[in-house]
């Protein structure tokens, strides 16, 4: 499982409000929640997900335990987030719609490529590479399945 | 030797378990993109249906048409499939799942973050995203990675101006808002016994401002008598000697008032530094504080006086509002020009009946100040239902005085 993408760099402690706001989680429309990310914070943001790889500081995804967060970052061509800590919750979340989440403390550089092998265990920001704890074989399949869901029907 | 998570997971801290789920439950929220994935599943039954609650608290009765349908369309579900359904008015999940269902030593699940409100039982409960939870209800168990325990040890009892929740945020404040990421927290020692199953209820609750994943208190004579009155005879639960990741001290005798200053749960300051703050609205529910034990504070400080601002409650479930009833305090919170909302979660998550304004302010006793939750550009102390109470009254953030009889 690899991803590939260019750096976004965010402070530590994102709440999943600053994700997508409370009031426009009531709708299927997954593409609502990706139009909306990061609202709050900036909303020029939105359209500038694609193909981005979210570095940010500690305890990504605190707060709610809405999944649309880490829909609305799938969604909006958020490539994985990395950071030294995610809220358990969310983390969860992201494995199973399948988004990739590394754990690493790393410097960011707005707009450095990154690239990094979940099942190897390395990221590689710019110049910069750093070993990252791998993921669990199982973790590693339901995210290349592209989520729980997709993971589950492909067994049956 | 084991701590309370340790022995309800049946497994030691850091290791991944398997477990049944006793309780597994979803609000009109989290239970539509739970119903998604369940039907993306290819499922066609629910493993336990007995064990599965939908609870409608979020946005209840629905904003508008868009809202409507989607809670239509999981209350015909779980009607189909004879699921435990409460429907709009009847409270918040966390209390109604408090209110004789959740009991000691049982795994709970809920798709909302607030879960670990009902650890206050001496049940291992916690909160999932939706396709944890739709996996959950094709195969009625789900994985856990079985935590550290942090021990929040109390000592002594509460002065007259403090309460739960000036200790919750306080404990909130020092262990910050990932200091207990992936852990458990227990709440030990003396000071427990003095307080009542409302007060843990808001305790345990908090526990998830910390990162933590449950907040669990032993049960106790106080819970057994709590659970007595809905039917239930359960045991006490009793601490063995165990090793903690680490121990916080608090004695409630050093507990004060204080206020969460935004956007962070754990910026904790003493309300009296920041006395006289303009105030533009008081709201007083949700899963921390919208209990009878809270309801019944607050009228005992605005009894007979009027609000100088517009000061909004949200009982946490129907039982709470009767019993407000039934005890006058209803009419003492009308009395004094609040205005009374529909048993559920109120404007605490910013979808409705009470959103800010840009530049309002919000003294709130719920659990979350983040920037723009309650209303794009308002801002949010949470603190206190005293403090609530008091500065519903001066119109601008106040102490508490001594809450008496």
């Amino acid at each position: 499982m690899r991803i590939e993408g260019t750096a976004l760099c965010m402070g530590p402690d994102i709440d999943t409000d600053i994700i997508i706001a409370g009031r426009y989680l009531r709708t299927r429309d997954r593409t609502e929640w990706a139009r909306h990310a990061f609202e709050d914070l900036d909303p020029s943001l939105a359209p500038r997900l694609e193909g981005r790889v979210i570095i940010a500081g500690k305890n990504f995804g605190c707060g709610s335990s809405r999944e649309q967060a880490a829909i609305a970052l799938k969604e909006s061509g958020v490539k994985g987030v990395v950071a030294p800590s995610f809220a358990r919750i969310f983390f969860r979340n992201a494995i199973n719609i399948g988004l990739p989440v590394v754990e690493c403390d790393c410097t960011c550089r707005a707009g450095e490529p990154v690239t990094a092998d979940l099942g190897e265990g390395i990221i590689t920001i710019g110049e910069r590479s750093y070993r990252i704890r791998p993921l669990s074989p199982r973790m590693v399949e339901i995210l290349s399945a592209g989520g729980l869901v997709e993971y589950w029907r492909g067994r049956r | 030797m084991s701590t309370l998570s340790e022995k309800i997971l049946g497994a030691q801290a850091g290791s991944y378990v398997d477990c049944r789920v006793d309780r597994a439950y979803v609000h009109d929220g989290t239970g539509v993109l739970t119903l998604d994935a369940w039907k993306s599943m290819q499922a066609d039954t629910l493993a336990r249906p007995d064990r599965v609650y939908v609870l409608f608290d979020h946005i209840v009765p629905a904003n508008n048409s868009v809202t409507a349908g989607l809670q239509h369309d999981l209350r015909l579900f779980a009607r189909e499939k004879g699921l435990s359904f409460t429907d709009v008015g009847e409270g918040i999940c966390h209390q109604l799942m408090g209110e004789g269902i959740a009991l000691p030593g049982e795994i709970v699940v809920g798709a909302d973050s607030h879960t670990c409100t009902l650890g206050a039982f001496g049940a291992f409960a916690t909160g999932v995203g939706a396709t944890d939870m739709a996996a959950i209800w094709v195969e009625g168990g789900t994985w856990f990675r079985v935590p550290e325990t942090i021990a929040v040890n109390l000592a002594g009892s509460f002065s007259g101006r403090a309460e739960a929740k000036d200790l919750a945020l306080t404990y909130v404040g020092r262990l910050s808002m990932d200091g207990a990421t992936y852990r458990a927290l227990e709440f030990v020692g003396e000071g427990v016994t003095t307080l009542s199953m409302d007060s843990r209820l808001t305790l345990s609750n908090l526990a998830v401002e910390t990162g933590a994943k449950a907040g669990l208190f032993y049960s106790d004579d106080v819970t057994c008598n709590y659970l007595k009155e809905y039917g239930h005879k359960v045991h006490p639960q009793h601490p063995d000697e165990c090793s903690y990741l680490r121990e916080l001290y608090i004695d409630l005798e050093d507990v004060v008032p204080v206020v969460a200053i935004p956007p962070r749960v754990d910026t904790i300051k003493p309300v009296a530094d920041l006395e006289g703050m303009p105030l533009d609205q008081v709201f007083l529910g949700t899963c921390t504080n919208g209990r009878f034990e809270d309801l019944d504070r607050f009228a005992r400080i605005i009894r007979g006086k009027k609000v100088k601002i517009r000061t909004l409650v949200a009982p946490a479930s129907r039982n709470v509002l009767v019993r407000a009833t039934e005890s006058g305090i209803l009419q003492d919170l009308l009395m004094a020009g609040c205005t009374v909302l529909p048993p559920g979660c109120g404007p605490c998550l910013g979808a409705h009946q009470g959103v800010l304004g840009e530049g309002e302010v919000c003294l709130s006793t719920a659990n979350r100040n983040f920037r723009n939750r309650m209303g794009v550009g308002g801002e949010i102390y949470l603190a206190s239902v005293a403090t609530a109470a008091a500065s519903a009254l001066s119109g601008s953030l106040a102490c508490p005085k001594e809450v008496t009889g």
